[in-house]
């Protein structure tokens, strides 16, 4: 089928959520574009599967899987942070700093 | 071998022994005099006992080598063997005697005179110590059993020059005692080295044995092994250029002065040169040296104690002078008249200084009684103290005549067989000539700076003041009692060793044949008419009478003021008794040069420039650079950490696919 305009779209989908998490300030948003980095690379082993039998689409379910375990936890952590600063600038989160 | 000399061991241990037990003592029990003095004074007096009957066994052995008794193996490492072994022979007897019974009547003075010291205990201690050592040093059978007692007794004598710590003037003597002899020792070691590689042994028969064939007589090794001794000599015999903390060391207790500065370990390099002479027999230019140096050094001393106010000092600078004599006599090589005027010189030098501690004592207790601040020392607050302290001034009267030479009294004879074996030398060379000059002008000095102390201290008017004279009184028997016994001393000493043209001479001279036999193969005869001998003798008497009666006559005890009313000083009398400035010349040749080096360059160039900056700091800044790297790259914000992120994984994907 459609091989090379899907990864295509995912290389775009992926490209757009690293620079959304590069660029971008609000935690959420950050969220977000890790959720569009993860669902690029679903759609690349959706559109693999086609060709080279249903395992691609199983690893899909397990990534959708540990995503929504992901999203349980890091929004969790956002609204503690939140709760505690009452911002979700990145920029002003860097407790870590050296 | 006598049974009673396998115990020589015993003689040593028992004043160790002593030091032990006192040195417990003062910790557990410091109010414990009674049985301290026991066991300082027993220990010491068993140690005498022990001694006089190993003299005994060894004049009636007929074993003219003595005896090498060796304890256990010591050091034994590749070519080196050191056992620790004693020697008995003529030289050390003699040495152990005079330690030993010396340091017995000081002992018992020390009893009283330091009766009123908290302290007594560590002192008692301390002076075991020192005799301990002393007599390791003069027993020892090796030059590094000597080095041991040589050490021991410079430890000893800084312990107790700083007995009385607490003010920083003594402290300060004891330092420069110490520091002083370190420079001496420095010498000694150098010369032991050069000994072992030479010969290939560091114990006395086995080195004299190999001397002969291991070093050339009158070449450069020989010269520099016996020049290095010397050195260490004038450390601590006090000879020039070394002598300057022998006055300062006057800060200890006076028995400690009689014992240590005066009697014992000041004599310990006239006795190092007597061991040792057949390397200086060998080495003529080393002995010239030597006997220069102590004419010299007489002279100079001598000048010095003209002049001094306190009465310890005139003593210590009149202890370098007779030291002076001792070095001259083993220089022109009279070996047996240096340890002559070694033996009677410890006589009269204690009993003077002890005499002069019982004049400061009872000085002591009348300004403690009336809580006056003058200085106990000072003779110009004494005078006529004999009326007070008729035995202390008497037996005083006894050893200034024999340090004077007057004759019948033991100095006359050694000191006059000293000029005369110069004498005798004159005819090979004109430089010995020239050193019997020098040193019967230094017995016409001592004459009169010991008649001098004698008038301004003893006689004339009294000048401790009206409420003071009430206090003084003659000291205690246990104090005049060793004084006694040790004039009795100053006067029949002589008889050891009677010049050739009376009957009965020259004992002392045979007795220590078997030492000086090997050196006098290298030595020449020294031998003088009768009628020169005569001339000598009458010469000596004359300059003796000079000196005394020229204070008599010049001295003005009388218009004497005490020491707070003096004007001072002017002219060369300024200059004598500020020691010729040589306290001064060294503070600003050496002291202040060594001090401005150690503060200006290696304190803060090399230690805290070099070490601490490159060193130290450097390898603190280097890493607290590299954690600043670290830190920067640490920024907290997440923007950044993923951009760096995804350009090291563009860069990776670069390098795995571009292959």
């Amino acid at each position: 089928m459609l091989l090379g305009p899907a990864l295509g779209l995912s290389a775009i989908l992926f490209t757009i959520g690293v620079a959304g998490v590069m660029i971008r300030r609000n935690a959420i948003v950050i969220f977000m574009c890790v959720e569009l980095m993860l669902n690029a690379v679903n759609l690349t082993f959706v559109a693999f599967a086609q060709q080279f039998g249903p395992e691609g689409q199983v690893i899909v379910f397990f990534v959708m899987a540990v995503a929504a375990a992901e999203a349980a936890v890091g929004l969790a952590i956002i609204l503690a942070i939140f709760r505690h600063r009452e911002t979700v600038d990145l920029r002003d989160i860097n407790m870590l700093r050296g | 071998m006598p049974g009673i000399v396998g115990w020589v061991w015993l003689v040593v241990l028992l004043p160790f022994i002593g030091f032990l037990v006192n040195g417990a003592l003062s910790f557990l029990r410091p109010r414990a005099k009674d049985a301290v003095s026991i066991v300082g004074v027993g220990s010491v007096a068993l140690a005498f006992v022990l001694s006089v009957a190993m003299a005994l066994a060894l004049a009636g052995s007929h074993a003219e080598e003595g005896f090498v008794v060796t304890i256990w193996r010591w050091i034994h490492v590749g070519d080196l063997e050191i056992d620790l072994a004693f020697q008995v022979d003529a030289l050390s007897v003699i040495m152990l005697l005079v330690v030993t019974g010396v340091g017995l009547l000081i002992h018992i003075f020390s009893v009283g005179y330091m009766k009123a010291d908290d302290a007594y205990p560590r002192f008692f201690a301390y002076l075991n110590l020192f005799v301990f050592f002393m007599l390791v040093l003069v027993l020892g059978a090796a030059f590094p059993i000597m080095f041991v007692g040589w050490e021991g007794v410079g430890l000893c004598s800084y312990l107790l020059i700083g007995f009385w710590y607490a003010e920083k003037a003594n402290a300060d003597a004891g330092k420069k005692a110490f520091i002083m002899n370190r420079i001496g020792d420095f010498g000694f070691l150098i010369a032991m080295f050069m000994i072992f590689g030479a010969t290939g042994s560091l114990a006395y028969h086995e080195v004299f044995a190999a001397a002969p064939s291991a070093f050339v007589v009158d070449g450069n090794s020989i010269t520099l092994v016996t020049l290095f001794l010397f050195l260490g000599c004038t450390g601590k015999s006090a000879q020039i250029p070394l002598y300057t903390w022998l006055p300062d060391a006057m800060a200890g207790p006076t028995p400690v002065s009689a014992l240590i500065h005066a009697a014992t370990m000041v004599t310990a390099g006239v006795y190092l040169i007597a061991r040792t002479n057949v390397l200086f027999a060998m080495a003529s230019v080393s002995s010239v040296v030597v006997a220069s140096v102590g004419a010299v050094t007489a002279l100079w001393a001598a000048s010095i104690a003209l002049k001094q106010w306190d009465i310890k000092k005139v003593l210590a600078y009149s202890t370098i002078s007779q030291l002076g004599y001792m070095f001259l006599a083993v220089g022109v090589g009279a070996i047996a008249s240096g340890v002559f005027h070694l033996v009677t010189h410890a006589f009269f030098k204690a009993l003077l200084f002890l005499g002069a501690g019982s004049a400061i004592h009872a000085m002591h207790h009348a300004y403690h009684a009336t809580h006056t601040h003058d200085d106990a020392q000072d003779m110009r607050n004494m005078g006529g103290l004999r009326r007070w302290m008729p035995w202390t001034a008497g037996v005083m009267w006894i050893a200034t005549l024999a340090i004077a030479g007057v004759p019948g009294f033991s100095g006359f004879f050694s000191k006059d067989e000293i000029l005369a074996m110069t004498f005798a030398r004159g005819h090979e060379d004109m430089v010995f000539y020239v050193l019997w000059f020098v040193g019967t002008l230094a017995a016409l000095m001592t004459a009169f700076y010991m008649t001098r102390m004698m008038l301004y201290t003893f006689h004339g008017p009294n000048r401790t003041g009206a409420s003071e004279q009430q206090h003084l009184h003659e000291v205690p028997w246990v104090m005049t009692g060793p004084l006694v016994v040790l004039a009795a001393g100053s006067i029949l000493a002589g008889v050891m060793n009677l010049p050739e043209v009376l009957p009965f001479h020259g004992w002392l001279h045979q007795w220590l044949e078997p030492v000086t036999a090997q050196g006098d193969f290298y030595r020449r005869e020294m031998h003088l008419t009768a009628g020169t001998e005569w001339l000598l003798l009458v010469l000596a008497t004359v300059i003796a009478a000079a000196g005394i009666v020229g204070a008599y006559r010049l001295l003005r005890p009388a218009d004497l003021l005490p020491a707070r009313e003096a004007e001072p000083e002017t002219g060369f009398g300024l200059v004598l008794l500020r020691k010729y400035y040589i306290d001064e010349l060294y503070d600003t040749v050496v002291v202040r040069p060594l001090v401005w080096l150690s503060e200006k360059i290696l304190w803060k160039g090399v230690d805290a420039g070099a070490i601490d900056g490159a060193g130290v700091h450097g390898a603190a800044n280097v890493t607290r650079g590299l954690g600043a790297i670290g830190s920067w790259l640490q920024s907290g914000q997440l923007g950044t950490y993923v951009f760096i992120f995804v350009i090291g994984v563009v860069v990776l994907l670069r390098a795995m696919s571009g292959s």
